[in-house]
């Protein structure tokens, strides 16, 4: 009732387990919204337009929530 | 225009005993007096005859989606069990999950899964049997629907998607509901609620599933807006201190308008039949020129609901639909009462000190 996201009944994927490939992290830039890879030792530094804010994308698994 | 003197109200309305006082700053006379043992000598004692002649219920408006009828004769207990029955206990079905997997509009996925859950939606309860927590959803108690809408720009700069309405979500029917629902596509009754607003690029991509539920629950399966009852409202004119010619506009303006009519030359009367839309604003009450000169009264078992449906109910049926609620749960009382009744007239009723009963309770020794 309180603990959003609550417990998914089944297990219609299983993806709950299988950790995520690593593939390249791919950020948005806060200003244009262009995608930028952010690499270790680097400047975060859009490559578009220079902002220096980024946001982490969105999880593409699904969530659960009750409508409450 | 009806004459003056033909009253409108039934005469048992002007027995004192039925009448609630309105004064100026309290209310007397709140409780019922007719039950055993009140007036001495009176016989009190219920019986069903003497109840269906002092029953009334008649319908005073009615459009689509409201209805204004009274219910006249019941005890204040009785009519406030049926107005909290229509608002809590009548069932409806309403979203209850939301399985969120884009959403990239300003509206969070919480925000946006409570709005979806308070949506009306058009679907016949009776098709459906409750889902308890721990049910495995299947067609007879899960209704799918889906929201997959993305805002862009067309011709022009014209936006298209910009809205999000009740009327975007997409029924997915499950097993035998397609053939159940027929033409009858479950949708939200009102197609024009927004639920979210969308820029260009943004995309809300969720799906729902609908349950049946009460609205004692949570106010989302609620069948009503509003359901509400106020007592009919009475003005009593005194004859033996009548209002003065000149004073006359003035006092029916301390009124609703249409309940005081003034005659020609200045003589006050109550019309009964718009007297239901006092406000009892009490404003009378507050000149000195009119004290001692009217009475404000309410009908202590004249009960004017005004019921708002804002679900799959007509407005009409809500108040039939609450008493099939009441009669379910009389029906269970009954069935506990007599279960207790045979239970305490068993064989061994003195001697069932030994083992749990039917119940599990277990009798402690002396």
């Amino acid at each position: 009732m309180n603990s959003q996201p609550s417990q998914n009944y089944g297990s219609n994927s299983g993806f709950q387990n299988a950790p995520a490939p690593r593939q390249d992290m791919e950020y948005l830039c806060a200003d244009c919204g262009a995608k930028n890879e952010i690499r270790s030792r680097e400047p975060i530094r859009c490559r578009e337009c220079g902002h220096r804010i980024m946001y982490k994308k969105r999880t593409n698994r699904m969530v659960q929530f009750e409508a409450r | 225009m009806a004459s003056s003197s033909s009253s409108q109200l039934p005469p048992s309305v002007f027995n004192p005993r039925r009448h609630v006082g309105v004064h100026a700053e309290r209310v007397s006379d709140v409780a019922s007096t007719d039950f055993p043992g009140h007036y001495p000598g009176e016989d009190h004692t219920w019986s069903l005859a003497r109840f269906k002649e002092n029953l009334t219920v008649s319908v005073k408006r009615l459009s689509q989606r409201s209805v204004e009828f009274d219910l006249v004769g019941v005890d204040a207990s009785i009519a406030n069990a049926f107005r909290r029955i229509m608002i809590a206990e009548v069932p409806t079905i309403a979203i209850e999950d939301v399985f969120v997997w884009n959403n990239t509009s300003v509206i969070h996925d919480e925000i946006l899964a409570q709005r979806l859950g308070l949506i009306p939606l058009n679907v016949d309860p009776a098709l459906f049997s409750p889902r308890l927590p721990g049910d495995i959803p299947y067609d007879r108690n899960t209704l799918v629907f889906q929201l997959d809408i993305e805002c862009s720009r067309g011709a022009k700069g014209a936006i298209i998607n910009e809205y999000v309405t009740s009327g975007d979500l997409k029924w997915v029917p499950q097993g035998e509901q397609e053939s159940v629902f027929g033409d009858l596509v479950p949708t939200a009754t009102n197609k024009d609620i927004v639920i979210a607003k969308l820029r260009p690029g943004q995309v809300i991509n969720v799906e729902l599933h609908a349950i049946k539920g009460v609205g004692k629950e949570h106010a989302k399966w609620s069948p009503v807006a509003t359901a509400t009852y106020r007592l009919h409202p009475l003005v009593l004119l005194n004859p033996s201190k009548p209002i003065p010619p000149h004073l006359a506009q003035k006092f029916a303006s301390c009124f609703s308008p249409g309940v005081v009519k003034v005659s020609p030359d200045g003589e006050v009367s109550i019309d009964d039949r718009h007297l239901r839309k006092e406000t009892m604003s009490r404003e009378v009450l507050r000149h000195k020129e009119f004290e001692g000169s009217v009475e404000l009264k309410r009908v202590r078992d004249w009960f004017i609901y005004s019921v708002e449906s804002e679900g799959p109910y007509a407005p009409e049926v809500l108040f039939p639909e609450s008493i099939k609620v009441m009669r379910g749960k009389i029906a269970a009382i009954r069935a506990a009462a007599e279960a207790l009744l045979a239970d305490s007239e068993g064989p061994d009723a003195g001697a069932a000190a030994a083992g749990p009963d039917a119940d599990g309770d277990v009798e402690m020794e002396p």
